[in-house]
Formats: C-alpha cells, sequence, structure tokens
C-alpha cells in the first residue's frame, strides 16, 4: 500500500513537473451556429501563429483548448468557468461577443488569471471594470465608429439614420458614432439581436427620414443579410451606406459567389488591412492564404496577434508562469510583431492604435479584399480610459 | 403621418405574414390532422433554404432551383415522416417534442456538415434584383412582390385543396375525427405522409423564398419556428383559415411595432429610453396578443368544429 501511495505520488509529481513545460491557453470562441464562421476563421489564425512559433512559447510548449460559447453569454461562461477550473489553464483568450466577453470575464479575473480579449471591446471592460490582468488585441467598440463619425465629417455628410443591433456592442457603436458625427442624427433603429434578419422595416424608415447616409453595425451573418437587403431596396444613390465591422473578408467570397457587386467600393473603417505593410502581417496573410484558400478576416488578425502577445509575456519571464508581473510588464509594452503594425497600450490595457479607412476592391487575381484609403487616426485612445483607475 | 410610409410598412408586413403563414400551414396541418407536435419543422424550412441555395448555383437560376427544390423538400419531409414521426405519433405529446427537438438538433448539425458554418448568399435574376415605384416615393424590391404574390397563390390553393377536394374532405375529415377516417376504410397511413411532406413543401418554400433576403444560415429555422407556434395558436389549430389571418396580423404587428413604436414611446419617455425601450416591446407584443386571445378564446380565433 506505502509502495502504492510513493507510485501515485511519485505520478502526480512527474505530471505536475509535465505541466510546468508546457503554457496552457483556453480560447473562447463561436464554433456552433451560424457564428460559427467567425469562430472557425479565429481558429484558423490561433493554429497558424502556433504553427509560426514552432509550437513554443520560449522553451514551454503550448497546449490550445479550445471552446465553443454557441453565440450565448450564459454558455460562455460556463465554457470559460471550466477552462479555468477544471482545465487549470493559465491564460484565457479569445471573445467575438461583447456580452459574452461581458458574462465572462469575472470567471477569468477572480480565479486570478490573465484575461486577453481578441475581439470584443465593451466600454466597461475600458473604463470602470478595467482590471491590471486584462489586455485586449483588438480595440474599444466605440472607437471604429467614432472614426467612422470622422470620415462622415470630412466628406460633408450633413445628417445620418442609424441601424444596429441591440446589445452590447451596438450601443457602443452608436454611441461612437454619435460622439464624433457634427451633423444631425435623423432616427436610430436598434433591432432585436441575434434573431432579427430582415430589415425591411428600418430600411423603409431610414429612407423616409430623408437622411443623406445610412450608418449601420451588423456583424457575422446579418451584415450579409442587411447588404443584400440594401441593394434590393435600391438605395445606393439616394442614402449611401457607411459600415462598420458589417462588410468583412468572410462575407466577401459569398458577396462574390453571388456577383453582389453593389459591394465593391463601399467603405468602413478598421485598425487592420491585409496591405498593412510589416514583415508580420505579409507571412500572415500570405500563409493563411496559401493554407485556406481565403483572405484572413480581421476576427482572425486580432486572433493571430492575442497568441504573438502571449508568446512576448511568456518568454519575457523565462517561462516562469508564476511570475505575473513580469508577464504584465511584457504585455503593456506591447513590444510584440503585431500584424497592425506598432501600437502601445493605454492605462486600460487599451490599444492606442491607428485607424484606417478601407475600400472594397479587386486583388491582382480578382479576388475581392480591401485596400486603405486614408488614415483616419494615427494613435487613437477610448474615451472610457479615464474612467479605469489603472496607471 | 407620412402615409407613403405607412403604405410600404403594411406591405412589408404583410410579405412578413405571408412568409409566416407558409411555415405556420403545414405546422397546422400536421398538428391538427396528425395531432403530432414538429419542432422540427423549421429545420425542414432551414433545409429547403440550402437545398434552393445549392440548386441556384448548380442551374444558375433562383427559379429554376425553387421549383427543383421544393419536391425534393417534399421527399425529405417523406423521409422524416417515414424514418422518425410515424414511429411518435402513438406516444404522447411530450415524446414528439423530444423526438422532434432531437432531430432538429441532428439535422443542424447535418446542414453544418454538408454545408459549412458561413451560409449561402442566393444570387436573384436581375429582373427580380429591383425596385418598382407604386407611386411617388414608395419604392418596393420586386422580390418582396413576388412573395407577397406567391404567398396569395398558395393561401388560394391551399384553400381550394381542404375545401373543394376529394383530398381535402379527407384531411377535414381527419382533423376532426380520424378513428372514424380510418374505420371508413382511408389509408390513413398515406394520407398521413402525403400531409406530412405537403407541410414540409410549404415550409420549405418560405425557407427558399427568404433565403434571396436573409441568405441560408444554420440556425434559421430554430427562430421562426417559434413565430409559426404563436401563429397557430393564435389562428386555432389545424385551422388554415386561423393560420392564414393570425400569420397576416402578426406580420403587420411585428413590422409596424418595429416602425412606429419608437415614435409613440417618444411622446412619453426620453429619446434614448424609447429607442431602448421600443424594440424589447415591440419584440414583446406578438406574445402580449397571444396572451389576450388564449385568455379570451383558449382554442385560438378559429377553432377547427368538430373535435
Amino acid at each position: 500500500m506505502k509502495k502504492l501511495l510513493g507510485a501515485a505520488l511519485a505520478a502526480t509529481m512527474l505530471t505536475s513537473l509535465a505541466q510546468a513545460a508546457e503554457v496552457k491557453i483556453g480560447f473562447v470562441t463561436t464554433l456552433t451556429t451560424g457564428a460559427a464562421v467567425i469562430g472557425k476563421d479565429q481558429e484558423k489564425a490561433v493554429n497558424l501563429a502556433i504553427e509560426h512559433m514552432g509550437g513554443k512559447m520560449g522553451d514551454l510548449d503550448v497546449n490550445l483548448i479550445f471552446a465553443d460559447d454557441g453565440f450565448k453569454p450564459e454558455t460562455g461562461k460556463q465554457v470559460t468557468d471550466k477552462l479555468v477550473k477544471q482545465d487549470n489553464v493559465d491564460i484565457v483568450a479569445g471573445y467575438i461577443w461583447s456580452h459574452v466577453l461581458l458574462a465572462s470575464r469575472k470567471s477569468v479575473l477572480d480565479a486570478g488569471k490573465f484575461l486577453i480579449t481578441a475581439n470584443a471591446g465593451p466600454g466597461p471592460v475600458a473604463g470602470k471594470l478595467c482590471h491590471e490582468n486584462f489586455f485586449s488585441s483588438s480595440w474599444q467598440n466605440d472607437e471604429t465608429p467614432m472614426a467612422m463619425g470622422e470620415v462622415l465629417n470630412q466628406k460633408g455628410v450633413k445628417s445620418i439614420y442609424i441601424i444596429a443591433p441591440n446589445y452590447a456592442a451596438g450601443k457602443g457603436m452608436v454611441a461612437g458614432v454619435k460622439r464624433t458625427f457634427k451633423g444631425e442624427i435623423m432616427g436610430t433603429d436598434m433591432t432585436t439581436w441575434p434573431t432579427q434578419l430582415d430589415f425591411s422595416a428600418e430600411l423603409a424608415k431610414a429612407k423616409a427620414s430623408g437622411a443623406e447616409g445610412l450608418f449601420v453595425f451588423y456583424p457575422g451573418k446579418a451584415g450579409g443579410a442587411f447588404m443584400k437587403q440594401y441593394q434590393q431596396a435600391g438605395l445606393k444613390d439616394s442614402l449611401p451606406l457607411y459600415t462598420t465591422f458589417t462588410v468583412d473578408a468572410l462575407s466577401l467570397p459569398k458577396f462574390q459567389a453571388a456577383d453582389f457587386t453593389d459591394v465593391l467600393g463601399s467603405q468602413f473603417t478598421q485598425q487592420w488591412d491585409p496591405t498593412i505593410d510589416n514583415a508580420q502581417n505579409k507571412r500572415f496573410v500570405a500563409d493563411f492564404r496559401a493554407k485556406h484558400g481565403s483572405y484572413p478576416s480581421f476576427y482572425a488578425a486580432q486572433a493571430y496577434d492575442s497568441i504573438f502577445l502571449i508568446k512576448s509575456a511568456v518568454e519575457a519571464v523565462g517561462g516562469d508562469l508564476t511570475n505575473m508581473d513580469g508577464m504584465r510588464a511584457a504585455m503593456k509594452s506591447a513590444s510584440y510583431p503585431s500584424v497592425r503594425g506598432e501600437y502601445t497600450y493605454g492605462n486600460n490595457h487599451m490599444p492606442i492604435q491607428a485607424y484606417y479607412l478601407r475600400e472594397v476592391v479587386k486583388d491582382s487575381d480578382g479576388n475581392w479584399t480591401t485596400k486603405i484609403v486614408q488614415t483616419v487616426y494615427d494613435a487613437h485612445q477610448d474615451i472610457y480610459a479615464k474612467d479605469c483607475a489603472l496607471k | 403621418m407620412d402615409y407613403t410610409l405607412l403604405f410600404v410598412q403594411v406591405l412589408n408586413g404583410l410579405q412578413l405574414g405571408l412568409l409566416l403563414f407558409l411555415v405556420a400551414s403545414g405546422l397546422t396541418l400536421v398538428f391538427g390532422i396528425l395531432d403530432f407536435v414538429n419542432l422540427a419543422h423549421g429545420s425542414i424550412y432551414m433545409i429547403g433554404a440550402f437545398i434552393c441555395a445549392s440548386l441556384t448555383f448548380v442551374l444558375g437560376n433562383f427559379l429554376w432551383a425553387v421549383l427543383v427544390a421544393l419536391p425534393l423538400t417534399g421527399l425529405v419531409g417523406y423521409a422524416v415522416e417515414l424514418l422518425v414521426a410515424r414511429r411518435l405519433y402513438d406516444k404522447d405529446h411530450l415524446d414528439h417534442v423530444l423526438g422532434t427537438f432531437g432531430l432538429l438538433l441532428v439535422l443542424d448539425t447535418l446542414a453544418h456538415m454538408i454545408w459549412g458554418p458561413a451560409g449561402i448568399t442566393v444570387p436573384l435574376p436581375a429582373w427580380l434584383d429591383g425596385q418598382i415605384e407604386l407611386f411617388e416615393g414608395a419604392n418596393i424590391p420586386v422580390f418582396r412582390l413576388l412573395i407577397i404574390g406567391t404567398g396569395l397563390a398558395v393561401a388560394a390553393g391551399l384553400f381550394w385543396l381542404v375545401n373543394y377536394t376529394r383530398l381535402g374532405m379527407l384531411i377535414r375529415a381527419g382533423a376532426s375525427n380520424r378513428t372514424m377516417v380510418s374505420a371508413l376504410g382511408i389509408d390513413i397511413q398515406t394520407l398521413f405522409a402525403l400531409v406530412f411532406a405537403l407541410g414540409a413543401m410549404l415550409s420549405g418554400l418560405a425557407g427558399m423564398l427568404i433565403s434571396p433576403i436573409t441568405g441560408a444560415t444554420i440556425g434559421m429555422g430554430g427562430q421562426i419556428i417559434i413565430t409559426a407556434f404563436v401563429v397557430i395558436i393564435i389562428g386555432g389549430i389545424g385551422s388554415m383559415k386561423g393560420a392564414f389571418i393570425a400569420a397576416v396580423l402578426i406580420g403587420l404587428i411585428d413590422t409596424l411595432g418595429r416602425s412606429f413604436l419608437d415614435s409613440l414611446f417618444e411622446l412619453v419617455m426620453s429619446e434614448n429610453a424609447a429607442e431602448t425601450a421600443a424594440p424589447a416591446v415591440s419584440a414583446m407584443m406578438i406574445y402580449i396578443l397571444m396572451a389576450i386571445i388564449l385568455a379570451v378564446k383558449p382554442q385560438g380565433l378559429f377553432p377547427p368544429k368538430v373535435r
């Protein structure tokens, strides 16, 4: 019996040694429902990132666990709890959806682990709910529409109508564009999310409002549905469309297959584009395309960045994952090669970065993709940073 | 009051209502005659959309794709009846719900495996993709008018089928007293399979018609099936007329609620509060209507005469 106990003890010690030689990362994204197309793109990018680093961060092996939030806050929290408590991961990353992130953040942060959002950026996590162990490899929700508001001012648009989904990110987008746009808001419609995909009533109202432009935010499949109905309503000339996160590399191949040419030339703001000229981005875009046959989406770019951000932290402390102060300082310095180019972190651990105006174009092979038209902000910080108690 | 906008919104509501009717008519047929609760009815709606979307790319034309996809969807319905539903008729409603909910998950996952998670954007022929100006300022997408036309034609066809044909007579008889129909020597099993396949075709047609607007996507059926149940409960389970009137009513209430509720709310509260409250309340309105109607007429507006 004693022998057996001894063996068991040795075995446990061995496994804990084996565990110490790896960094365990949980990645929460959406792998089922129609929104799985986004999650799959992030999954591809994360796997590519791991491949590009040879499966290692410093001397540690990378043990990656994907979890599916099912596009629901309650499921997202459940799988996050499992990652933290049962799988005992070192770092949790991912989160496409703002409402999922808000429901899940406490589980990670209360357990004293790092949380890296690779997409969602609702106002509270950048402001009052900011946390020393929370970092973003994307943006704060309000910033991209704020950049769009500036673009609208520059174009001399006098009035707009707004249509967006009624959830955390939708409200952030509306607040963002309203903050910078100097013209008149002729009306705002918030639609049921994520179930409503028919926007006939809202489009009719927007048209009747007499606005000069239409601002919308519809991520994922709702974006495709919206663009299609906008075209069918024949509003292209009378009510030009300005979007954020609605047209992306996931919907463009579908539009191209359906020969939906109205989307060519449409413009939107973003912190990244596949044409950004740096070594990391070139390698990422080229290898992603070679492997999967399509351009990566911005969701993929941020997911790819999140893994390299983690790598920089692990290497800075020489693989000693108990040195959280060291890891935190490394991440805060944003000294990893990001596909968007260099950026810095604010006191709330949100990126201070450039925002560009992107336009849908055909590439040299005839594929539909995007290019940068102009730089809207050189280094933009979100407005919630002042509410954050961190220094 | 902007009457042009009101007119356009009424047409939008009518279009939504007629789509709902296509789904609800199949549901009410199966629920009313077979006494079978079919949660997987929405999955057939999705499968119809996906089959039609794939065929649009193969055949190069949306309308041909619909014509070919319709019998195929009927076949899927027939297969579902043969393999799953037939074994559940004798069980009680809870077993129906469990069985068809399982089926719903299986079909959703199957569609995910076959067509991938991205969904399909369905192109329309150019003449369907434009708009018609009915009068000054009232531009309506041609395709939405086509949906209204198709919905009305199907409603008329079903009315004729149910009221003036031998099959319709059997369907009505089956809805009133199933045992008696089979005692009179009617092959009830074939009748049931036919009704089930017809219901599947109607639901599939709705999916095909919506796919050029919203795209064919995984899980699209789960959203419409709930509203379709509300429709048949309001209309009276088993009643075709009830399904039609309730579907149009719900389509109008939903669309007009989304259109005008916020302006109405702004009269009594701040603009910001109205913007947030209006979509929440307009999403609730059809359920409020259902609760009121259930309180006043527990059998629905037009219950079939004899049960």
